[in-house]
């Protein structure tokens, strides 16, 4: 067993360890918070929660599969709710135009975002920082308050909701109610598994984890490393606009203040599973599992009567820790096995 | 002779434009200018009373020197993480909330609407200061000794740190009657000058005491210039990189001690918002590099006014608080693209093309 | 081209700003031999190989390559993999987050999907036939560096490569992983591919090689076949000595000797590193200068590092004056009497952008402490003291010491040691890649602070200089002290057979 673990490859490794740790703490959850947590609907609704951030979180476990980070898609899922909203309201505008407005904007912050760090060379970091300072500022200069979107064709939308068959339960009255979901769950699910089977079946899907393990031998074994590191930002801040969407599509407002932090718990859940910093190993799967983990924590925290928003944030940070130590920890260790 | 005179200017031209200081000053004159054009009254300065009948400067310079204060205190702190890790730290803000916080704990205790202090001020500031030391101390573990990216490393303050900051007074907002505290932020009676300047000075005057009575300024930037060569000549990178970080972490608490005065209370998710991302812009606008090394402390602190003079231009101008930062990145881009060694070489290619074009007709 | 030849090179030509790297030279290369390419550092062989793969673009000359008519012009990397030349560097140069069968095919074809089956599938068969163990779907990073190796080896190989250049694969190998890597190469021989290999060790050389193309100086010395060509004659070409005048050239400088019943200022005992080196013993006496030599590699460096702390010690211990001394950091090492230029000067000795000055205070500041900075004035009276002394020619002490030309670097750096006025100086490698005034002029610093009564140790690739200076030397060979020279034993002759080894 213990042979077969140091033979298992970073990705699945990490793999492993994300998915024990959110079985564990589900777990944990139906034991100590009761039924609530055994209800289908209850996980459910942690999806719809949170489509929209495990689709920014695939993004950005790109970009860090890549080698590089990107912190500014907080601000853009802000801008691309601002900017659809106005739009959808003020303007009377149209659902299907809504959403090219939001791929244009992912497609602008994509292409600049990455030609700054792959053609330039600058820190990913900086450039990203910026942008999110960027994309917050301007969703304030698009429009000051925040608003509800009345336009009737959006709200249909919204109001969507695809019943998972044979998941319902009976309510306090007797009654069964169906399990659903929103719109933006599928939407999330098939990013993944696009993703999934992007990272894994292409060439340019393993050209990215090539780029993030060594980005020198990557060159010399004929990759094209600065267009790798480009479409990783291009894909990233795509993912970005679709993840806003989404997430304008929970809401269903337009407000600067949307998604504040959503970047630290995207690069959280990418880290939670599995996802390393230094670049080379991740995985989508392990990706949805770390947002799965991340808001089942929030979950507790919030059904544990702990109703505090500063409990969520010192949870998170506290895992986040302790996983990039974890991380640094492993990662030394096998490091020094190799040479020996 | 004619000739010689000319080569002496142009040498004189050349070492200011290669002087780092040069960038800061520079973008300040072109700011001031641009004020001096658009609207000369920002340069008006009136003596008047405030509430409390004492007499206070106003104006927009004033305001630019009350403001800059805390981010030039900054700017030392994050100078040195800079030099000696070559990267930034994102906590700064959060860490002010949480220095702040734990400074108006020990001063109103268990009451969140003291009528007399708990402790005294200095005691309150000292404990905060701890506070912040300890903090800093966590983000330099992190990033020297188990070599963790220092942006991503304090990320994770970043995250938390406002949540600890409201976890320290139970999610209270206690609020300080006392009039004393009060004068740290604003100005003490008789003296017409804002108080934070002079706490931002005698931090420069203890820094400026500090890069001469040790050797601080050499280590730091030796080990931020070249790690391996460091060790070998007897230092340890580590313990200097973890050095900077508590340091900037003394920086914080000083900060953290203005901002708070200056409400006489505190808002966990507002207090010194997006000041790192200022802090950093102040860095490397007083030409220092990013990726660490050599580093101007004179040309941060100015840079740290700049950014603040930009700022207030802006305000001056009704741009909305939540907008600034669209136009700071803007900035910063521009920052970072001109002073990126390919962008650089690029123009050295171009203009030795038009050089030789020159001399060719 | 010759019969059998799969790579002629005719007359190559290739200058970097000052330097002649390639002066001329020849290389062929036949179908299903192993060829070592050797010559010592500078002498042009990497540059050969990177204009061979495509790194470097040549000055002058032409590359013929079996089944291409005409020259071919190799301008990358890629195209290098393309007519069927593949190398394998020291470093590995695959990605270690990846899986075998994917390091051995990524990069190489413009499908859009990944085959992992038919890959999984071809990179099995290929790793078994080659006798590789490893599994396709195993993660690169968890392979020993041998395997490693042989994976990167398994590309080239499936890239139906014909050249095949192995850039000292063996230096961070056991000798087991030698074996095996050695019966792999024989495989590919059998199969017709003309493999470079290019090693500093010479039992490596002789056991499978089949002919020797030597350089010295960029210039082309010769090709050999193994047979014709014995240790010591190999040495001798490579350091470019004719076995003939190979008399004894010790200047006429004065040279102390310790005696036995001294007590050496310094003694080494069973002293090794987590760098690789076999336990050594060691001494040095006071005024004594001596050295380490060997071929580069063979462990000189790492047993000075070892002494100064440098590397992570693992046993053994060090004595001064009969004392027991602890040395685990450098400073520790810098407290009790010891100084050191590093061999590599850019990446362990000059601090680039701090300024002359700077660099020269470094040392004996931080010896001094933290809160007791010098004043600028004593900084500046020490510095200038320095560069006076040294020759340095710099424009100012405030001149960044990364302006400065190699040679002046590397007397400020030698100013920073002598600045702490050292029982004990190491000096490894300090004439490298400097002029030839500045290399003179370190040898007689060198005698003359000895002639004071400072204990020094001089590494140097050029033999030479170690014997104008030194009075005793130590040999290595795979990093192991196989021998002490000292008095008469101490000449071209009897070091050059000692570093050979073998039947010599």
């Amino acid at each position: 067993m213990a042979k077969k673990l140091k033979n298992m490859s970073d990705s699945n490794l990490l793999l492993l360890i994300t998915i024990v740790v959110f079985v564990l703490m589900y777990a944990g959850a139906i034991m100590f918070q009761g039924k609530g947590f055994l209800k289908p609907q209850t996980f459910f609704n942690i999806l719809n929660a949170n489509a929209a951030l495990i689709i920014l979180s695939c993004g950005l476990s790109l970009v860090m599969i890549t080698g590089g980070i990107d912190i500014s898609v907080g601000g853009m899922t802000a801008l691309v709710s601002m900017c659809c909203a106005v739009y959808l309201d003020f303007k009377g505008g149209n659902v299907a135009v809504s959403m090219l407005i939001a791929l244009c904007i992912g497609l602008a912050f994509g292409i600049v975002q990455g030609f700054l760090v792959a053609y330039l060379d600058i820190q990913p970091f900086i450039v990203t920082l910026a942008g999110m300072f960027f994309a917050r500022g301007m969703t304030t200069i698009v429009n000051t308050n925040p608003f509800n979107v009345a336009n009737e064709n959006f709200v249909a939308l919204k109001e969507t909701r695809v019943i998972v068959p044979g998941m319902g339960s009976v309510n306090k009255l007797g009654k069964y109610v169906d399990a659903y979901v929103e719109i933006g769950v599928i939407v999330a699910l098939i990013v993944v598994i696009l993703m999934f089977l992007m990272l894994k079946y292409t060439k340019l899907g393993r050209a990215f984890y090539a780029v993030g393990g060594n980005k020198q031998s990557a060159l010399m074994l004929g990759i094209n490393v600065k267009r790798t590191k480009f479409l990783s930002h291009l894909i990233c801040s795509i993912l970005g606009a679709i993840g806003g969407y989404v997430y304008f599509l929970h809401v269903g407002s337009g407000a600067a203040s949307h998604a504040q932090g959503a970047e630290m718990n995207a690069i959280a859940s990418s880290i939670i599973g599995g996802t390393m910093l230094t670049g080379g190993v991740g995985n989508i799967v392990g990706t949805f599992f770390g947002v799965l983990s991340l808001s089942t924590i929030q979950n507790i925290v919030s059904s544990a009567g702990l109703d505090q928003a500063w409990w969520t944030g010192i949870t998170i940070a506290a895992m986040l820790c302790i996983f990039l130590v974890i991380q640094s920890v492993v990662m030394a260790r096998k490091h020094s096995q190799v040479k020996k | 002779m004619s000739n010689t005179k000319k080569m002496s200017i142009s040498d004189i031209f050349g070492k200011l434009f290669r002087n780092q200081i040069f960038v800061p000053i520079a973008a300040m004159l072109i700011l001031l200018i641009f004020n001096l054009i658009a609207d000369p009254s920002f340069f008006r300065i009136t003596l008047g009373y405030n509430s409390a009948g004492n007499p206070v400067l106003s104006g927009y310079l004033m305001t630019v020197l009350d403001c800059g204060s805390e981010l030039a205190i900054l700017a030392i702190g994050m100078t040195l993480v800079t030099a000696a890790s070559g990267g930034q730290d994102i906590s700064v803000g959060a860490g002010i909330a949480i220095a702040g916080s734990a400074l108006l704990r020990v001063l109103c205790g268990n009451n969140t609407r003291p009528e007399t202090l708990n402790a005294p001020i200095i005691v309150a500031f000292l404990v905060s200061v701890l506070v912040a030391m300890c903090f800093g101390a966590f983000n330099g573990c992190l990033v020297a000794f188990f070599k963790i990216q220092p942006m991503v490393a304090t990320l994770i303050l970043y995250t938390a740190g406002r949540s600890i900051a409201a976890w320290i007074n139970n999610n209270e907002l206690p609020i300080v009657s006392d009039a004393t505290f009060s004068y740290i932020g604003g100005f003490i009676p008789g003296i017409p000058i804002p108080t934070p300047f002079f706490i931002a000075a005698a931090c420069l005057l203890i820094i400026a005491l500090v890069l001469k009575f040790t050797n601080l300024g050499l280590y730091t930037q030796a080990v931020g210039i070249n790690e391996s060569s460091s060790r070998l000549n007897g230092l340890n990178p580590t313990f200097i990189k973890w050095l900077s970080f508590v340091i900037l972490g003394i920086c914080v608490a000083v900060a953290a001690l203005i901002k708070v005065s200056r409400l006489s209370s505190i808002n966990y998710s507002v207090i010194a918002k997006d000041i790192e991302m200022d802090a950093i812009l102040a860095v490397a606008l007083g030409g220092n590099a990013l990726s660490g090394g050599k580093f101007n402390m004179w040309a941060s602190v100015m840079g740290a006014f700049v950014i603040q003079l930009l700022t207030t231009t802006l305000y001056k101008f009704n741009v909305q608080s939540d907008a600034l930062p669209a136009y700071k990145a803007v900035v910063v881009i521009l920052l970072v693209v001109f002073s990126s060694p390919v962008v650089r070489e690029k123009m050295a290619q171009i203009s030795k093309k038009m050089k030789s074009r020159k001399e060719a007709a | 081209m010759k019969d059998n030849a799969v790579l002629e090179l005719h007359n190559i030509h290739k200058s970097f700003p000052g330097v002649k790297a390639l002066n001329g030279v020849e290389f062929t290369l036949r179908k299903g031999e192993i060829h070592a390419l050797m010559g010592e550092n500078g002498a042009g062989k990497s540059t050969l190989i990177k204009v061979l793969t495509g790194v470097y673009t040549k000055d002058e000359g032409e590359i013929l390559l079996e089944g291409h008519e005409g020259p071919v012009s190799i301008k990358s990397p890629q195209d290098a993999q393309h007519v069927g030349i593949s190398t394998v560097y020291q470093e590995i140069t695959l990605c270690p987050n990846l899986s075998v069968a994917e390091n051995m095919y990524i990069g190489r074809s413009d499908d859009i999907l990944q085959n992992w089956k038919k890959m999984n599938e071809g990179a099995g068969k290929m790793l078994e036939s080659l006798d590789i163990p490893a599994k396709p779907t195993q993660q690169l990073g968890t392979c020993s560096i041998a395997v490693q190796q042989m994976v990167a080896i398994a590309r080239a190989v499936d890239m139906d490569c014909k050249v095949l250049i192995l850039d000292e694969p063996t230096s961070s190998l056991d000798d087991q992983e030698v074996q095996k890597l050695f019966k792999l190469m024989r495989d590919l021989k059998e199969r017709g591919v003309g493999i470079i290999f290019v090693t500093h060790f010479l039992d490596q050389v002789y056991e499978v090689c089949d002919r020797i193309t030597v350089l010295r100086d960029g210039k082309f010395e010769g090709e050999y076949e193994i047979k014709d060509l014995p240790r010591v004659e190999l040495v001798s070409k490579m350091l470019g000595k004719e076995l003939d005048d190979l008399s004894d050239i010790k200047g006429d400088s004065e040279v102390k000797v310790i005696s036995d019943g001294d007590i050496p200022v310094f003694e080494v005992q069973g002293l090794s590193s987590t760098s690789g080196i076999k336990p050594f013993d060691f001494h040095i006496g006071k005024g004594e200068v001596n050295g380490f030599t060997g071929l580069l590699g063979s462990g000189r460096s790492e047993c000075v590092r070892a002494i100064f702390g440098a590397d992570k010690v693992i046993s053994g211990k060090v004595i001064k004056n009969g004392k027991e001394i602890k040395i685990q950091k450098p400073i520790d090492a810098m407290k009790n009497g010891i100084g050191y230029l590093p061999e590599d000067r850019k990446i362990d000795g000059i601090v680039g952008d701090l300024s002359v000055k700077d660099n020269i205070i470094l040392a004996l500041q931080v010896m001094k402490g933290f809160f007791k900075p010098f004043t600028k004035a004593e900084a500046y009276a020490f510095a200038d003291e320095y560069i006076k002394l040294l020759g340095i020619k710099t424009a100012s002490a405030d001149t960044p010491i990364k302006s400065l030309s190699g040679g002046n670097q590397q007397k400020c750096i030698l100013a920073r040691w002598l600045l702490t006025h050292p029982d004990y100086l190491i000096l490894d490698e300090p004439t490298r890649g400097i002029d030839v005034g500045t290399k003179v002029d370190i040898q007689k610093l060198v005698l003359k602070l000895a002639s004071e009564g400072m204990s020094i140790t001089f590494i140097s690739s050029e033999t030479d200089e170690m014997l104008r200076t030194c009075s005793r030397m130590v040999v290595m060979r795979d990093r192991k002290v196989v021998g002490e020279l000292s008095g008469d034993d101490l000449n071209q002759t009897k070091i050059m057979s000692t570093i050979a080894g073998g039947e010599a």
